[in-house]
C-alpha cells in the first residue's frame, strides 16, 4: 500500500486525484519488488561497465560479449514469498519469469542456475516444513526446466535456521545469440502493441506488492501464480523465431504487477506513449475487471511492439505455435499510458512518473549482534578427527548434491561439459569457446560479517570459475535481506553492497545483472543477510578445461595461507558455536594473484585438476577429491602454510584464496608459483590404495577409506528418500 | 540419405538430434513439423525427446494424435526405419507401433544421469555395427520412463527379438526386466529412453571418454547406404 507521503507526492505530480485504477497501477509499480526505492541510491553505483559489457544492468538481462559477435545474456530472480507458502508452484513461476526475461532480449535460454535456501534439514522439530519445501521446490524447478528444454546446469544448495518456515529461492539464466540480434527495444508511432500467451486471469493478484511485506500467519495462496511451462517452451520458440525474423521493435516480459509495470517500464524504455484497450485483452474468466486485468500476474505472458507491416509475419509464427494473442493497442504520443476501457478513458498517467517512484531514504545502524560477538573461540580439545570429518561430510551443506542435480535434465541443448557438482559447470557456445558458470553465498559468514561475508562470496565465486579454466568476464548479484525498514538490517545491506562495489572494482570485473529482495522475514524472525552471487567466466580454448578429478600419479599442492578462521564455518556451527569467531578475510591483492597464478597454470597445461577450498576447509575439499577420483590420498598437514594453533583449525578453517591442485609436472608448477610469489606448498600425493590419508609430520590426524567417506557423502539421500 | 525429425510442439531434443546427425554423424537431416501430412522424402524419421504437449495428461499420449502419425504408421508398415528416443518412445507405444506401456518412474522422480546398458540384438537398422553383448555409456533424462507390459506380451519380446538394449547393472526406473529400448516384430521401429544423441560426442561425456552409443545413428547410416545402394 502506498503511504501517505507517497500518495501527497503522487497527488502533487498529477495535479488531481489519481482514481482507484490508477492507485492499484502505482501500487504494484511503486512496491519495494518494482520499484527498488529503498536500494537504488545504492545499487546504482555498482560498476556496470567493461569493454564485453553490451548492455549492463537495468534492462530485462544484462549482455556479454564473448567474440566472434556471439554474446550471452544473463539475469537472476527469486521467487521467495510464493515459494514460501506454495514451493512448487512458487519455484516454478519463478524459473519462468527468469526464462522470460533471456527471451526478451532476443536470444535462446541455453542454461539455468539455482540457489536455495532452507532451514536444517534434520530438524528434531516435527512441525519443521524444511523438508516438504526443499523437495517441492526442487520439483517445481525441475517439472518446469525439464519441460522447458533449458538445462539446469549448476547451483547452490544452503541450510540454515534462519530460513525456519521459509526458503529462498533464485534462479538464474544464461542466453546465447548474436549482437546484431539483441531487441532493439524501439518503438515508432503507429506501432501494435500485441500481448501474447496465458490469457490474464485472477491468479497472482497483487503478488508484487504480497512479495514487498513481510510473511504473515495468513499465507496468501491467491497471490501465488499458476505454472505452465509447455506454454513457456512455446513461447520461446515463437519469441526466437519472430526476432530471427525481425518481426520485433520490443518485448518485454510480464512479471510482477503484471500488465500495469509491464507497460509502464516498456513504455518508459522506448520513450513513447502507450494507448491501451483493456476489453482487447483476451481473459481466463468473463468478468474481470479493468484493476484486475492490469495488475494480475499471471504467468508465461510477454508484451510486443510490432511494426504494422511486419504484424502478419508475427500472426503466421504464433498461429503456427498454436499461441493465443491479442492486439491491445497501439504506441501514441511521448509519455503518457492512456488506459481506455469499453470506449472510456480510465487511467492516463506519466510513465516517467509511474516507473521513478519516490526513493527511500532509509536509516543505518550497526546491529547490536555484532558488537556481541566473541572473536575468539574456546573450543574443548578434539581427539577424534575422523569423526569430526565425517560428520562434516554428512551436512547437507557440504555433502553430495546429486539428489537435487538428477532431478534437473542437466544435458539437454548438448552444451553440459561439466556437469553439476563440481567447482563451477561449463557449458558449450561452441567447440572452441565455452562458459563457466557459478553461484555462490554463504548466510553464515554474511552474518557475522556483512561485509567481508559478501566479499568472500565473490571470491568463492571466482574461485569456482577460475578452476574450470576461465577467466572471469561478469558478475551477478542477488542481494537478500530482511525489511530494509529496520535500520541494523539496512545497514547490512549496505556493507554487501559496498564489498561488492570493492571487488568488481579492484578485480575489473563489472555486475552485469542483478535484483534486489527485501522483507525475507518471516512472522519470527528476518533471514541472515544473504546475497547470492553468480559469476560468469570463459573459456578461449578446448584445452583449457579443467575437472575436478585426481588421477593416481598427481602430485598435490595447496596455494594460499590457511588462517585460523573459524567465525561463520560449517566446523564451529556444527559444534554450537554458530556467533564467535572471525569470519574469513579476503585480501584483495591475493586472491588476484593467486586466480591469475592458477589461470597461467591451466594455459599452461601444467595441471590436471583445481579445487577451491570453502565450506568444510582442507579437510572437506581433501575429501571431496578423494571421492570424485575414487583414489586415496596422502597429505602432511605440516607442510600447508598456516598460521593455526590447533590441527582442527587448520583442517576445517574456511579461509579464502586457497586452491589445492594436482600435477604431473611438479617441478614446473613450482616454478610459475615462485616466479608469481605465491604462498604454496607441495603437501602430499595421489595414492592407489583408496585410503584417505592427513597426517601431521609423523602423528596421524585422519585416516579413512574413500568409501566410508563417500558414505557420508551421499547423506542427503537417506535424508530424502531414506534410501 | 535425407532423415526427418519429427518436431511436436513441445519437442525439446531435436536441435540436439539434428546437430549430431548432420555435424558428428554426416547424415543430412531437417525438421517435419507435425502437421505434415507427406513424409515421402525421407529414408528414416526420428522422433526426438522432449516433452509434446507438456506431458499433459500422460507422456505423448497428445502427440499421439497428430496428423503426421497416420503418415508415419503407414510407413512404419512399409518397414521405413523409425527411431524414437524417451518422448519419441513414449509417443510410439502410445500410437500402438510398440508394444507395452511407458509409466512414472518407481521412485516418482524425474531422472537424469549416466549409466550403462546392453545390446541384445544386433539385427536392426540401429544396431547392425554392434556386437552382442557390447556395453553402452549413455545417459537416461525422463521421469516416465519405465517400460511394462503384460507377462505374455513379454514373452512375445524374447521369442521374436524385440528386446533391443536392457539397463546393465542398475534399473534407473523400475523397468520390466531392466528393459531400455524395444523394437517391432519386423525390427523397423525401435523405441529407447536413453539418449544417444547426448553420447555421440567425447567432449560431453563425463569422463571424456568416448562413448560408443553413436554407433545407433552410424548404424542407421550404415543400414541406409547399402539399402539405398540396392
Amino acid at each position: 500500500m502506498l503511504t501517505r507521503k507517497e500518495e501527497t507526492y503522487l497527488q502533487k505530480k498529477l495535479g488531481r486525484k489519481p482514481n482507484l485504477l490508477e492507485i492499484d497501477m502505482i501500487d504494484a509499480e511503486w512496491s519495494e519488488h518494482c520499484s527498488y526505492k529503498s536500494s537504488k541510491k545504492y545499487v546504482r553505483s555498482l560498476p556496470s561497465h567493461g569493454k564485453r559489457v553490451v548492455v549492463g544492468p537495468g534492462y530485462d538481462a544484462g549482455v556479454l560479449e564473448i567474440g566472434d559477435d556471439d554474446v550471452i545474456t544473463v539475469h537472476i530472480e527469486s521467487h521467495n514469498h510464493p515459494s514460501a507458502v506454495e514451493p512448487y508452484g512458487g519455484a516454478a513461476t519463478g524459473v519462468g519469469g527468469v526464462i522470460r526475461d533471456i527471451i526478451s532480449m532476443g536470444t535462446r535460454p541455453i542454461a539455468l542456475l539455482d540457489a536455495l535456501r532452507f532451514s536444517s534439514l534434520n530438524d528434531e522439530n516435527k512441525t519443521s516444513k524444511s523438508k516438504w519445501l526443499f523437495k517441492n521446490v526442487v520439483k517445481g524447478i525441475a517439472d518446469y526446466g525439464n519441460c522447458i528444454g533449458v538445462p539446469t546446469v549448476a547451483g547452490e544448495v544452503e541450510f540454515d535456521d534462519s530460513f525456519k518456515d521459509y526458503c529462498l529461492v533464485d534462479v538464474a539464466a544464461i542466453g546465447l545469440g548474436k549482437r546484431a540480434q539483441i531487441i532493439s527495444n524501439h518503438a515508432d508511432e503507429g506501432d501494435q502493441i500485441v500481448l501474447a500467451g496465458n490469457p490474464t486471469g485472477k491468479d497472482g493478484i497483487r503478488g508484487a506488492s504480497f512479495a514487498s511485506k513481510l510473511l504473515d500467519d495468513e499465507e496468501d495462496r491467491s497471490a501465488v501464480q499458476i505454472p505452465d511451462p509447455f506454454l513457456e517452451k512455446l513461447l520461446i520458440e515463437a519469441t526466437v523465431e519472430a526476432s530471427k525474423s525481425n518481426c520485433i521493435n520490443a518485448i518485454k516480459d510480464l512479471g510482477g504487477g503484471g500488465l500495469s509495470c509491464c507497460l509502464s517500464e516498456m513504455s518508459h524504455l522506448v520513450e513513447k506513449g502507450f494507448e491501451v484497450d483493456l476489453a482487447a485483452v483476451h481473459t481466463k474468466v468473463a468478468d474481470m475487471s479493468p484493476n484486475e486485468i492490469m495488475i494480475s500476474e499471471s504467468q508465461e505472458r510477454m508484451v510486443y511492439i510490432i511494426n504494422r507491416k511486419k504484424l502478419s509475419r508475427f500472426k503466421e509464427i504464433f498461429n503456427k505455435y498454436g499461441i493465443t494473442y491479442s492486439i491491445i493497442g497501439k504506441v501514441h504520443g511521448h509519455d503518457n499510458l492512456n488506459i481506455h476501457f469499453q470506449g472510456k478513458s480510465i487511467a492516463n498517467i506519466s510513465c516517467d512518473l509511474m516507473v521513478n517512484a519516490p526513493l527511500c531514504y532509509r536509516k543505518s545502524k550497526k546491529p547490536g549482534y555484532l558488537n556481541r560477538t566473541k572473536k575468539g573461540i574456546e573450543m574443548y580439545k578434539v581427539k577424534d578427527y575422523n569423526s569430526i570429518l565425517l560428520d562434516l561430510l554428512s551436512n547437507p551443506n557440504i555433502g553430495n548434491k546429486d539428489w537435487v542435480f538428477q532431478q534437473y535434465d542437466h544435458e539437454v541443448g548438448l552444451r553440459t561439459v561439466i556437469k553439476p557438482g563440481a567447482n563451477a559447470s561449463v557449458i558449450r557456445v561452441n567447440d572452441n569457446k565455452f562458459v563457466s558458470i557459478k553461484l555462490d553465498g554463504n548466510s553464515k559468514h554474511c552474518y557475522l560479517d556483512p561485509y567481508f561475508g559478501t566479499l568472500g562470496c565473490l571470491s568463492e565465486a571466482c574461485r569456482n570459475v577460475v578452476c574450470t579454466g576461465a577467466e572471469p568476464i561478469g558478475i551477478i548479484d542477488h542481494l537478500q535481506f530482511g525489511s530494509p525498514e529496520n535500520p541494523q538490517i539496512y545497514w547490512t545491506f549496505r556493507k554487501s553492497v559496498e564489498a561488492i562495489i570493492d571487488f568488481c572494482n579492484y578485480m575489473k570485473v563489472p555486475v552485469v545483472g542483478g535484483k534486489v529482495s527485501f522483507y525475507n522475514e518471516t512472522m519470527s524472525s528476518p533471514i541472515k543477510p544473504s546475497p547470492v552471487i553468480g559469476t560468469i567466466g570463459l573459456i578461449k580454448d578446448r584445452s583449457h578445461i579443467t575437472k575436478c578429478v585426481p588421477t593416481f600419479g598427481d602430485t598435490l599442492f595447496i596455494l594460499g595461507k590457511t588462517y585460523e578462521e573459524l567465525g561463520g564455518t560449517e566446523y564451529t556451527d556444527s559444534i554450537g558455536y554458530s556467533e564467535y569467531g572471525n569470519v574469513p578475510k579476503v585480501d584483495l591483492e591475493i586472491d588476484r594473484k593467486n586466480n591469475s597464478a592458477v589461470l597461467a597454470l591451466i594455459q599452461h597445461g601444467l595441471i590436471d585438476f583445481a579445487h577451491d577450498c570453502s565450506k568444510g576447509g582442507i579437510g572437506a575439499a581433501l575429501a571431496e577429491l578423494a571421492i570424485s577420483g575414487n583414489v586415496g590420498i596422502d597429505i602432511d598437514l605440516e607442510k600447508i602454510p598456516n598460521n593455526c594453533s590447533r590441527h582442527d583449525y587448520l583442517l576445517f578453517s574456511e579461509s579464502h584464496s586457497r586452491f589445492i591442485i594436482g600435477s604431473k609436472q611438479p617441478d614446473r608448477v613450482k616454478e610459475i608459483l615462485r616466479s608469481k610469489r605465491c604462498i604454496f606448498s607441495e603437501i602430499g600425493e595421489v595414492q592407489t590404495t583408496k585410503i584417505l590419508n592427513l597426517h601431521y609430520s609423523r602423528k596421524e590426524i585422519i585416516n579413512l577409506p574413500v568409501n566410508d567417506l563417500a558414505c557420508s557423502y551421499n547423506t542427503i539421500n537417506h535424508i530424502m528418500d531414506g534410501t | 540419405m535425407k532423415l526427418g525429425i519429427v518436431v511436436f510442439p513441445g519437442s525439446n531434443c531435436e536441435r540436439d538430434v539434428h546437430h549430431v546427425l548432420n555435424d558428428v554423424i554426416g547424415i543430412s537431416a531437417q525438421y517435419v513439423w507435425h502437421m505434415e501430412k507427406s513424409i515421402d522424402d525421407y529414408d528414416a524419421l526420428i522422433l526426438p525427446g522432449g516433452f509434446s504437449y507438456g506431458d499433459r495428461l500422460r507422456a505423448g499420449v497428445i502427440a499421439a494424435q497428430s496428423p503426421i502419425l497416420e503418415a508415419i504408421k503407414k510407413k512404419a508398415e512399409e518397414g521405413l526405419p523409425i527411431l524414437g528416443i524417451c518422448n519419441g518412445f513414449q509417443i510410439l507405444v502410445e500410437a500402438g507401433l510398440l508394444p507395452g506401456a511407458l509409466i512414472k518412474n518407481v521412485k516418482l522422480k524425474f531422472s537424469c544421469k549416466w549409466l550403462e546398458m546392453e545390446v541384445l540384438n544386433v539385427n536392426t537398422p540401429f544396431t547392425n555395427l554392434f556386437r552382442l553383448h557390447d556395453k553402452i555409456s549413455i545417459p537416461i533424462a525422463h521421469g516416465e520412463g519405465r517400460f511394462v507390459i503384460g507377462d505374455d506380451k513379454l514373452h512375445d519380446l524374447y521369442e521374436n527379438n524385440q528386446v533391443v538394449f536392457k539397463y546393465k547393472y542398475q534399473n534407473p526406473n523400475g523397468s520390466t526386466e531392466m528393459i531400455a529400448a524395444i523394437c517391432n516384430e519386423k525390427g523397423n521401429v525401435m523405441g529407447l529412453m536413453p539418449h544417444p544423441e547426448r553420447a555421440s560426442e567425447p567432449i560431453l561425456s563425463p569422463d571424456q571418454k568416448k562413448s560408443n552409443a553413436g554407433l545407433i545413428f552410424l548404424s542407421l547410416k550404415n543400414f541406409l547406404s547399402s539399402y539405398i545402394k540396392n
